[in-house]
């Protein structure tokens, strides 16, 4: 009895040793944190130095395509439907879409969104969107220069890095629980990769990055006086401003700490500049939602829409990736000037949703666990 | 072969006639006395024979009535998929009503109402469960030291569960039922409420709780220590001391200048474990009650220090006049 006792004990020490070192996902030395505010507040950004190397790896900036002659007949001219770039000349226009097809259709190539039969042809909804999408770069390198984007600028490769679908989209979620034996659960207590595999609610997106007009105190769930005045906010408020600024940590992979001095979260005046930009960035990111991907809505055919038949939408995740700043920081819209600035004042396109071409084999999106 | 030296030694004494205890006025014990190595590893091997009484059957089916609430609903919200549960125990929860339901007695079942029902069987099983350690003390003669213990943690449960909720309007307060989701209510509790270390009575039970341990882990190597000098006979050497005594308070003396008696130790310890979770009941009772925000409270109090600013002034954008620059 004893022996068997001690010896399944040993056996269950050492796997779960094997285990503790195998599955936990370890981060070990050496560290490279960086002190990022006053001593004693704790304020770090800690990483590991080979951490940093990926993840600098991960975001390599694509070299820039060798400038075209800005000369000759513009694009208008030589090409049919061309709506947003018909300024351009006629090799700057060709420059452009070979960038934006290995920006993203590297592997589908042009036919990704263009016809084969007809180049200048809107049948296919690709096209349509990718028309929108210039619109959107435009805008972000313009309007949001100051605030947000600065001199790096983004351009498509920013958010797709390849891929037809960026990496970093979300979807409304379905409210668990309504009329059925279901229990509510507040849409959250469920593993989930959005929040950091918390319990907090999954469902957060939608409350803070869908709409302009969201309410500025949407966020803010502290009390601004030491002593309750008035009627203060709910825990669950509490946990869904928790939720999104867990979802905003991972995206820019950084800690708390990196905006804010954690000994109270919600003083600006013990803040860092990143909160300031990061302020910014969500109403960028409320905009860019509700004036260029929601309109989209018809334009997608439905199995690109999400379980509740909305279009895909852009958080923190989708631009960033993992970076506090996206491709190192490197100044990727220098090169492309065409897409620093609006080159026409209609809000494009609109229309139909068409089947995209047989055989471009787009991988289906994961369908979202319950 | 193994020697029987005194009461601390890991070899497992077995009676001929199972160890019955003294005789006392309500012996309404069953079951046949048994030994078992694996409980001999941990503590006495004799298993049995066991007091089981009204009081502590009904704590106990009241204890699984709420459990089973809290299983079938946490099993429910995986839409009664086994492997679901399993895999996502952890992250389940049975969450108590919305705010707008307030102080309500019976939201819909599916909304909070089995909250309710579960709140109120594992509360009735509590309680019960105090009283059934209340009157086996009293039975035995002994002092209720263990049942009042048991009060104060018992205070902290029915704060967070019931006192706070009534106090603030609304059940929608409370704690969820859930591994993971009570972990991170508490941490969102801290958030909402700026800042939980700033709380004084969160600082007192931190220190009553660290101390706890620290004071666990003194007597605890204090005794085992002077073992084979006869410090388990501990009670005894309050009045008659020996020569463990003598060493252990010797040895406090010399490295910390200062000794407990055999006797305030444990008035020590006891009242270190009880006040802990006593002044964290009241910390949370506080808050959002009387104050809102405790960073504040803190600053308000010279408790919380101000620090150089390494940045220029950040001020709130949603407080800019429109076309300021940040």
């Amino acid at each position: 009895m004893k022996t068997i006792l001690a010896v399944v004990g040993g056996a269950l020490a050492l796997f779960l040793t094997i285990a503790m070192f195998g599955g936990a996902g370890w981060t070990h030395p050496p560290m490279a944190a960086k002190q990022i505010g006053f001593r004693g507040t704790g304020m770090d950004l800690i990483r590991t130095r080979a951490g940093n190397e990926a993840l600098s790896a991960a975001n390599v900036a694509p070299p820039p395509a060798d400038p075209a002659d800005a000369g000759g007949e513009k694009a208008s001219a030589v090409y049919e439907n061309v709506q947003v770039l018909g300024d351009l000349s006629a090799e700057q226009f060709n420059r452009l879409m070979v960038s934006i097809t290995e920006w993203v259709a590297p592997q589908q190539g042009c036919t990704y969104c263009h016809s084969t039969e007809n180049m200048a042809s809107d049948e296919l909804y690709q096209k349509r969107v990718a028309r929108r999408m210039l619109q959107m770069t435009q805008t972000i390198n313009s309007s949001w220069k100051e605030k947000h984007v600065h001199e790096a600028g983004v351009t498509c490769y920013t958010c797709h890095r390849g891929n037809p679908v960026p990496a970093n989209i979300w979807f409304d979620r379905p409210v668990q629980g309504e009329g059925k034996f279901r229990p509510r659960n507040n849409s959250q207590n469920l593993a989930s990769a959005e929040v950091g595999n918390t319990s907090l609610p999954y469902d957060v997106y939608q409350a803070f990055y869908q709409h302009k007009e969201t309410s500025e105190d949407a966020v803010r769930v502290n009390g601004t006086t030491a002593l309750p005045e008035t009627k203060g906010k709910p825990i669950q408020d509490a946990e869904k401003t928790f939720a999104i600024m867990i979802s905003m940590s991972q995206s820019l992979g950084v800690n708390c700490t990196f905006c804010h001095n954690t000994r109270s979260v919600a003083q600006w005046d013990t803040s860092t500049p990143n909160r300031v930009h990061a302020w910014y960035g969500i109403r960028m990111v409320r905009d860019l939602n509700q004036d260029y991907m929601e309109p989209l809505t018809s334009t997608f055919p439905r199995n690109r829409l999400g379980p509740m038949g909305d279009v895909p939408k852009i958080n923190c995740a989708t631009c960033h990736n993992g970076a506090n700043k996206p491709l190192n920081g490197a100044n990727v819209i220098g090169p492309y000037p065409e897409l620093s600035h609006p080159t026409i004042e209609a809000s494009l396109p609109t229309g139909e949703a068409k089947d995209p071409i047989p055989g471009t084999n787009i991988p289906a999106l994961k369908p979202s666990k319950p | 072969m193994a020697y029987y030296q005194n009461i601390f030694t890991q070899v497992q004494v077995r009676p001929l006639e199972p160890e019955n205890g003294v005789p006392v006025s309500s012996n309404e014990r069953v079951g046949k006395p048994f030994n078992s190595y694996l409980f001999g590893l941990l503590g006495n091997s004799q298993v049995g024979p066991i007091y089981i009484g009204y009081v502590a059957a009904l704590s106990m089916v009241c204890g699984l009535i709420a459990f089973e609430i809290i299983g079938l609903n946490m099993w429910a919200s995986v839409n009664w998929d086994p492997v679901q549960f399993a895999r996502q125990l952890p992250w389940l929860a049975l969450e108590p009503p919305l705010p707008k339901y307030g102080l309500k007695i019976l939201p819909p079942l599916n909304e909070g109402g089995w909250w309710l029902i579960a709140g109120f069987f594992l509360t009735a099983a509590i309680l019960l469960w105090w009283v059934h350690l209340y009157r086996r003390a009293r039975a035995l003669g002994m002092g209720t030291h263990v049942p009042w213990a048991f009060a104060s943690a018992i205070w902290l449960y029915l704060v967070l569960g019931f006192i706070r909720p009534v106090m603030m309007g609304s059940w929608s307060e409370a704690v969820p039922f859930g591994i993971f989701p009570h972990l991170d209510w508490t941490a969102a509790f801290s958030l909402r409420y700026g800042n939980l270390f700033y709380n004084p009575f969160h600082m007192l039970s931190i220190t009553f709780l660290y101390g706890s341990t620290l004071l666990f882990a003194m007597h605890g190597g204090t005794i085992l220590a002077c073992s084979r000098y006869g410090a388990d006979r501990e009670i005894d050497q309050i009045v008659d001391r020996g020569t463990a005594t003598e060493r252990a308070a010797l040895f406090w003396r010399w490295t910390m200048g200062f000794n407990a008696t055999m006797e305030s130790i444990h008035r020590w310890a006891w009242w270190f474990a009880v006040l802990t979770t006593l002044t964290g009941g009241i910390g949370i009772l506080l808050t959002g009650t009387v104050v809102d925000n405790w960073y504040l409270w803190a600053v308000k109090h010279g408790v919380a220090p101000s620090y150089p600013q390494v940045y220029g002034p950040i001020v709130d954008p949603a407080h800019l006049a429109p076309g300021m620059k940040p």
